[in-house]
């Protein structure tokens, strides 16, 4: 009887202690997050995992503060589309979800927890930092905030890290998603700054907002530290979802391959790329012959354009596409796209996932104002990144590749498994207009007869398209095939099927030091 | 007023809108020329031309103003 009623007892604690926890913050901060088109954080988990279903560590952290429930951030395990993943979760019910010291050793251990079971590590931020008054409790420790960056560092490339900003990620918390290999922002609400609008109008003067100094918008277009920009949560958490599909749980495992699927009904190629060498095209479309339909995920589109990268099937298999957009800024590349590209492709060498190539390029952007920010330093980050993936690695030359950027594009030197040109494509030190002028320029002022000098450089330009023709340079051995436009899917499909064995042993080193 | 920018350094190679002409967003507006390639730039916003700040075959920098816009 007795112990029966203290059952009683020790169930209604239990109870009651879980009814205060699951209900997170107080009502007003509920209030708010609706109207910020936000979801509280369980609500958000429930959408991410598959049933809503999680296992969650250091619930009852800080229980006994009373309004500090689970110290205002939710640590849990549970499966995204079957695959075992790890998450934490800022609850901005709680102190706006900031930082104190059982919410760093939370983190922390989440962490420890991906890593020993190598499965990816989910980071659904939405916190306003750290608690100033606990800060010698979780900000320069050895367990302190530091320690959740060591650790993201430490798996990097070993499990897909993958962050989902729902709102701000402030100073020190900034460098979370900064950390890791994806970055999903929602519209609106989620940024990312060092100081403060506030901050900086104090110690700078300036008069900002926080929108435009670090708003989902300008770092998914301008400082390329937002990969996807949704319009919601929602969006958001179903991206997360898409984005997770092509990933193996860690990087001793090979990515899934799935049922493949026939093309999207379109243009064909020999339609979508134009005769004139020098005119617009949007890649997209032709990426859309070449891929299983609807299978295409883009990363970073809305930063440096130039540049396509993003993932998508051939065949069910996934591959990364890193592809020139003729269509924005004629697809030079520039010092941006430079760096999208080299971060795309570690990331997709990291994880098995094999890359095409479409190049259909002029070359590196020149000019004063590019050499100024560095092209050839991140120029070098791009063909450093490219040259040593060791995945199977596939250069189509659509168009055109020229100078350097052949090599950025997988040209023949950087070892990929083959290179194939499409019948239109020119590879070469640069164009014939360029070149013709470069090599002839005193001759071609010294004609005075207009008619005579329009001729001698047609007469040059006929001579120097002879010099770099296609069937030259195969049968020099420069590319390894071309294909007709219209079978290159299929080519692409039985190659990568081909090189899904590929074993490249990598040099001897501790690692390549970073370029300039 | 919005302004639209040179998304690249080059040369005008021409302009296909005229002042107080209305245009909608996504519309061509001109042509550079660059690294030999045909760069169209399209309004990013619909509005009324109220100046166009370049002529055909100058030399424009990344970020200098193409056209003036009023919404």
């Amino acid at each position: 009887m007795t112990n029966t009623t203290e059952q009683k007892g020790y169930n209604e604690r239990l109870q009651e202690k879980l009814a205060g926890i699951f209900s997170g913050g107080q009502e007003r901060y509920h209030e708010k997050l609706k109207e910020q088109g936000k979801l509280f954080v369980r609500d958000r988990l429930k959408l991410l995992f598959d049933e809503g279903e999680y296992v969650e560590d250091g619930r009852f952290a800080n229980v006994e503060a009373g309004d500090l429930p689970a110290d205002g951030v939710v640590t849990a395990m549970g499966k995204v589309g079957g695959q075992t993943v790890c998450v934490m979760a800022n609850d901005s019910t709680v102190k706006a979800g900031s930082w104190g010291a059982r919410t760093v050793e939370k983190i922390i251990r989440i962490q420890e927890t991906a890593e020993k079971n190598q499965v990816p590590m989910l980071y659904l931020v939405d916190s306003a930092g750290a608690r100033i008054t606990d800060q010698l409790d979780m900000f320069p420790n050895r367990r302190g905030a530091g320690r959740i960056f060591h650790n993201q560092v430490r798996m990097s490339g070993m499990v897909p890290q993958i962050c989902l900003l729902f709102g701000p990620s402030a100073a020190g918390g900034a460098y979370i998603p900064a950390f890791c290999d994806l970055v999903i922002m929602v519209e609106g609400n989620a940024s990312m700054y060092l100081g403060s609008p506030r901050m900086a109008e104090k110690v700078i003067g300036e008069k900002v907002t926080l929108e435009e100094m670090g708003g989902a918008r300008m770092h998914c277009t301008v400082s390329g530290c937002g990969d996807v920009l949704a319009k919601t949560e929602e969006e958001a958490i179903a991206q997360a979802q898409r984005y997770l599909s092509f990933f193996p749980a860690n990087f001793a495992e090979k990515p899934a391959q799935t049922a493949g699927k026939a093309q999207k009904t379109g243009r064909a190629l020999e339609e979508i790329i134009p005769e004139n060498q020098n005119a617009p095209f949007d890649m997209y479309e032709l990426i859309d012959q070449l891929v299983d339909e609807d299978s295409f995920f883009d990363v970073k589109q809305l930063f440096a354009p130039e540049l396509i990268t993003g993932l998508a099937r051939i065949d069910g298999r996934p591959v990364g596409i890193v592809a020139n957009q003729p269509k924005a800024k004629g697809g030079v590349l520039f010092h941006d796209s430079a760096d999208k590209g080299a971060k795309f492709i570690s990331l997709c060498d990291a994880f098995s996932i094999p890359l095409l190539f479409l190049a259909d390029v002029p070359g590196f952007m020149i000019g004063t104002k590019v050499e100024r920010a560095g092209i050839i330093r991140h120029g070098a980050k791009l063909i450093a990144a490219m040259s040593s993936a060791t995945v199977p690695k596939i250069s189509v030359i659509v168009r055109k590749a020229y100078g350097a950027g052949l090599y950025a594009m997988a040209g023949p030197a950087f070892e990929p498994d083959v290179c194939i040109a499409l019948p239109t494509a020119q590879i070469a030190v640069m164009g014939p207009e360029a070149a013709v002028n470069a090599v002839y320029s005193n001759k071609i002022e010294a004609i005075e007869d207009p008619k005579e000098k329009l001729q001698y450089v047609q007469q040059k330009h006929q001579e120097y398209k002879e010099q770099i023709d296609i069937y030259k340079l195969a049968s020099d051995l420069i590319v390894d095939e071309i294909v007709a436009p219209g079978s290159l899917r299929e080519v692409l499909e039985a190659r990568f099927a081909y090189y899904a064995t590929k074993d490249l042993p990598l040099p001897s080193r501790k690692h390549p030091v970073n370029p300039v | 007023m919005k302004e639209l920018k040179a998304t690249m350094a080059g040369t005008v190679l021409n302009v296909l809108v005229a002042e107080g002409q209305a245009i909608e967003a996504g519309q061509a507006v001109c042509t550079l020329e660059s690294m030999k390639m045909e760069i169209p730039v399209e309004a990013e916003f619909a509005g009324k031309v109220e100046s166009v700040n370049v002529e055909t075959g100058a030399f424009v920098n990344e970020g200098d103003t193409l056209l003036t816009v009023s919404e």
